[in-house]
């Protein structure tokens, strides 16, 4: 008899991925700039570090927060034993308004549909366990983040099937491949529950276009199964075309009292726009009160710290602070993100044009030695290993295409950027070289079998190059 | 097609049980000395409120723990960004010393072996998932904690198979109540996966006797299943016997290396002794690498948040604090046990023998209107309704006797038990009267359907239940009723 269970001896955890494995690389070799300046740049780890002197600065006048009091009153007691699965009612407010004023206060969100979970990680799995039985299917468009394997199906036991993307059109959602996806996962004879999209994207950075939100309304209308929107970069959107939530779709469609409405789920969370994810801030918004029913008690297995849950009710109900923050926050995340780009572009890569998120989806195809995943791997080790950046390469995201790679740029100095663009372009023009030597080297060998007329050709070439290295 | 899951639409929750109805009616109208003192008193809430007054101190004391700074230095966006779910050192590390030293430093913990959750409530759920499969089960003795239901069970898929524990040795564990569980759960086709055991035990309070822990150990190794010992109320033991872990009952008998050792896991966490539940601060304990490491992967479902990790480092270590307050907790946790134990005495009710909990397991079965379930059902809700105390009924802790109660003694002030006290003697009293009445009443009927020469002697025996009456009255004069309105209310409750 298996002494432990198959979740513990099978591989569903998902973390022998390359994510995970480039995450470890970088733990034993990590860059200092001044213990370890050779070490490995972390970029694979998409992290809001741009904004923590807005938040230290609130901290610093905001003491009560932090210390159990309020106005001037130990509240300690009250917090200490506060594990009611309802939340902190202060702190659901607060939430509710800061998630209403990311999409420019188009809609707004009731406390009484909020669950309070511990992180993102926990909602979405906790959606799952509401919404799936084990061997049910949840459609997702790839590339998608790598923690989902883990995350929406470990102990679920609920399966996800692709909705491909591709770059031939910036990697939108399309009705074909919305359709593929569920005749895929009825031929694998699972029963689809439902859509999960992540918007904006990660690993893409992109926010949903309003054709993508309805083409997905129509399609889970259709079909009667659940979408999932994980909002969790909700916060990161810093330019242009302006956040557009799945929930300002519905209500611009009058499509609220419709069955659709109770189908359609939000997942949020602190740990991107506001940086905290040690915090485990999340929260399920579901219009439907069976879920939220449901998703309230099983929030007892991840609840967030009163401590945590007080803290932050105070810091979002600083409306004047959260204005300046969101506001900073997008100026900061813009400017960086601009510099990955044009550093990138001096090293002669692009990146899908992005205007959210903690990172760039990065165009390497160009770099591999054949369009293949192998290449791609191989690709990855070099930067990995010799070039020093950890960057998680498109195979883990599940990617269909060869050669793309996510690269975070908020979570390190400015200088951190500048030398690891440094290193990136140095790789690249050597790689170049290689490349062109490579090719010489083929062209040669191929005229060597030629007969012993064309030698004399041959040895002329064979100058030239020598002169031009 | 059911558009949600069996799990959102089902019962497996257990939150219809009487345990949690019983906290929804309190809710509705709480006590309140000032602004609601016929409120209901709610006595089915395990808290330990007993010494949040010295956490307090400490906090002032230490600002940089709650101001999220060391030596002065702001470390919040250490704090912020720390999401790893091997934990923050320095906690792990104040927190299997905090362990070591409740065991009285007999046993010691490796914080490489500990795994960090949000509460235990997370963590069983997590052990249930890496020790079983859906359909397997976990043999439990009764009575116990009625969140097991939910907890082992809910999303696991995961059986509770009981181990029936009786009265007749105060509850005890014993080798033909395990064997028979064993067997029960095998004619149910379930594969036995392990034994959960509280330890101390909610709801009977006791600490495990050491031939209880050893049968238990024994019974793991034959059936080469696992052992989880759920050890939240350790720091609660607050008079002899003194708490004997089951890892030292392992380590004893020179067990440690051998194949028994890595299938005995302990949970944790800092809900009962440190009277901090809001702060959802749990861990695992396992001596199998292979099980830390997968529950480890699972703790990201339910993390402790950095923020709570770090001030309670910064309180573990303190071992001057918390050897005091250890030693503090104890006395006021003794102390308002025996307040409890005494008046439910004066009210002619026994307890179970208690030396560790935030709660006694109460005796009423002699207030039952019969050995039924039914009527302890009947029993609790006038105590909730009429008495006005929330308890919790022995049924929803799977106890196989009906009549006991869990009632709890350490979330509220002395002067709240003190009137808690008085209510349950009041309500025994009036129920003594009504029983002797209602006696009497039956034995009145019986001799009126005599002939006519009995009533002479019914006249006789109503003139002498009059005086008895009036004498009753004087003495219980809110009670007095006239025979007549007694029949009548004995009628109506029929």
């Amino acid at each position: 008899m298996g002494l432990l269970s198959r979740k513990v001896t099978c591989n569903s955890h998902g973390q022998d991925s390359s994510y995970f494995l480039g995450w470890q690389e970088y733990e034993k070799n990590p860059y200092d700039e001044v213990k370890n300046p050779k070490g490995i740049i972390q970029m694979g780890l998409a992290e809001n570090q741009l904004c923590f002197d807005l938040l230290e600065s609130w901290l610093a006048k905001n003491p009560d927060a932090v210390s159990f009091k309020r106005e001037e009153q130990s509240i300690f007691k009250e917090l200490a034993l506060f594990q009611d699965y309802h939340g902190l009612p202060a702190f659901k407010k607060a939430l509710v308004d800061f998630m209403a004023e990311i999409r420019g206060n188009k809609v707004s969100f009731d406390t009484d549909y909020l669950v309070l979970t511990a992180g993102a990680t926990s909602a979405n799995e906790t959606l799952m366990f509401c919404l799936a039985e084990k061997g049910d299917a949840i459609l997702l468009p790839t590339p998608y983040y790598p923690g989902f394997d883990r995350d929406l199906k470990w102990r679920t036991g609920v399966e996800i099937v692709s909705i491909q993307c591709s770059s031939s059109n910036g990697f939108q959602i399309t009705e074909s491949a919305l359709e593929a996806a569920y005749q895929e996962a009825q031929r694998k004879n699972l029963r689809v529950k439902g859509v999960l999209v992540t918007n904006p994207s990660n690993p893409l950075g992109t926010t949903m276009s309003r054709n993508e939100l309805d083409l997905l309304v129509n399609f889970v209308t259709d079909k009667e199964i659940h979408l999932i929107s994980d909002e969790i970069y909700s916060g990161t959107v810093f330019s242009s075309p302006a956040f557009v939530s799945i929930m300002e779709v519905l209500k611009d469609r009058k499509l609220e009292n419709t069955q659709v409405w109770e189908r359609v789920h939000v997942v949020y969370s602190l740990s991107k726009d506001l940086g905290l994810p040690g915090f485990r801030v999340g929260a399920i918004y579901s219009n439907d009160p069976i879920v939220v029913a449901a998703a309230t008690k099983m929030s007892s297995f991840g609840l967030v710290s009163s401590q945590t849950q007080y803290l932050l009710s105070a810091m979002l109900s600083d409306k004047k602070f959260t204005k300046e923050y969101i506001s900073k926050n997008h100026k900061r995340l813009q400017k960086r993100q601009n510099k990955l780009v044009s550093g990138l572009e001096k090293a002669g890569i692009s990146c899908l044009e992005s205007n959210a998120g903690l990172f760039c989806w990065v165009d390497m195809r160009h770099l591999l030695s054949s369009n293949t995943f192998e290449a791609e791997m191989e690709l990855w080790k070099r930067i990995v290993y010799d070039v020093k950046l950890n960057i998680s390469p498109g195979s883990s995201c599940h990617c269909t295409e060869p050669g793309w790679f996510r690269v975070c740029f908020a979570n390190m100095s400015e200088d951190t950027l500048k030398l690891a663009m440094q290193r990136l372009k140095s790789f690249v023009s050597s790689i170049t070289i290689d490349n062109q030597t490579h090719q010489d080297l083929k062209n040669m060998r191929k005229k060597n079998r030629t007969k012993w007329v064309f030698r004399l050709s041959f040895q002329s070439f064979h100058d030239r190059e020598q002169g031009e290295r | 097609m059911g558009l949600l899951s069996r799990k959102a639409t089902c019962n497996t929750h257990g939150q219809d049980s009487s345990y949690f109805l019983g906290w929804q009616e309190y809710k509705k109208n709480p006590y309140n000395e000032v602004n609601n003192p016929n409120g209901i008193i709610q006595m089915g809430l395990a808290e330990n409120q007993l010494c949040l007054d010295l956490l307090e101190p400490w906090l002032m004391k230490n600002p940089d723990a709650l101001g999220l700074k060391r030596d002065g230095i702001s470390i919040f966006k250490e704090l912020a960004l720390f999401q790893d779910y091997n934990g923050f050192p320095a906690f792990k590390r104040a927190l299997v010393d905090f362990m070591g030293e409740i065991r009285g430093n007999k046993v010691s913990f490796d914080p490489n072996h500990v795994v960090l959750t949000a509460g235990a409530t997370s963590a069983n759920e997590t052990l249930m998932f890496c020790l079983a499969d859906q359909g397997d089960a976990f043999l439990l003795p009764t009575p116990y904690y009625p969140g097991f239901d939910r907890d082992l069970r809910w999303r696991t898929g995961v059986e509770i198979v009981p181990i029936h524990c009786t009265s007749s040795n105060g509850f005890k564990v014993t080798l033909p109540a395990i064997e028979q569980a064993h067997r029960q759960a095998q004619k149910r086709k379930l594969r036995v996966k392990g034994v959960l055991i509280t330890n101390p035990s909610n709801p009977l309070g006791t600490t495990m006797a050491r031939d209880e822990l050893d049968l238990l150990i024994n019974f793991i190794e034959d059936k080469q299943i696992h052992l989880i010992s759920d050890e939240i109320y350790a720091g609660t033991v607050f008079t002899s016997p003194s708490f004997v872990s089951v890892m030292e009952v392992l380590k004893d008998r020179n067990l440690d290396q051998t194949q028994v050792w890595e299938r005995v896991h302990i949970v944790y966490s800092l809900s009962k002794d440190l009277g901090l539940p809001g702060f959802r601060v749990g861990a695992i304990y396992s001596n199998d690498p292979v099980v830390v490491s997968a529950a480890i992967k699972m703790s990201s479902f339910g993390l402790v948040s950095s923020q709570t990790q770090y001030l309670l480092s910064a309180m573990l270590f303190d071992k001057k604090f918390t050897k005091e307050y250890m030693s503090e907790n104890h006395k006021r946790l003794q102390k308002q046990q025996k307040d409890l134990v005494s008046g439910l005495e004066k009210a002619g009710i026994r307890c179970l023998d208690s030396n560790a909990g935030l709660f006694c397991w109460v005796d009423m079965r002699h207030l039952l209107k019969s050995n039924t379930f039914e009527a302890e059902m009947e029993l609790w809700q006038k105590i909730v309704y009429h008495v006005k105390i929330n308890i919790s009924p022995g049924s929803s802790c799977h106890c196989i006797e009906p009549g006991w109660f869990r009632v709890c003694f350490a979330n509220m002030l002395e002067s709240t038990l003190k009137l808690a006290i008085q209510r349950l003697k009041s309500f025994v009293s009036s129920i003594a009267m009504k029983s002797q009445s209602h006696q009497e009443l039956k034995s009145l009927r019986r001799k009126a359907r005599n002939n006519w020469v009995s009533r002479l002697s019914l006249q006789s025996f109503y003139d002498r239940e009059q005086d008895t009456t009036t004498e009753v009255s004087f003495s219980y004069r809110p009670h007095f009723m006239s025979l007549s309105n007694i029949a009548a209310t004995l009628d109506a409750a029929a």
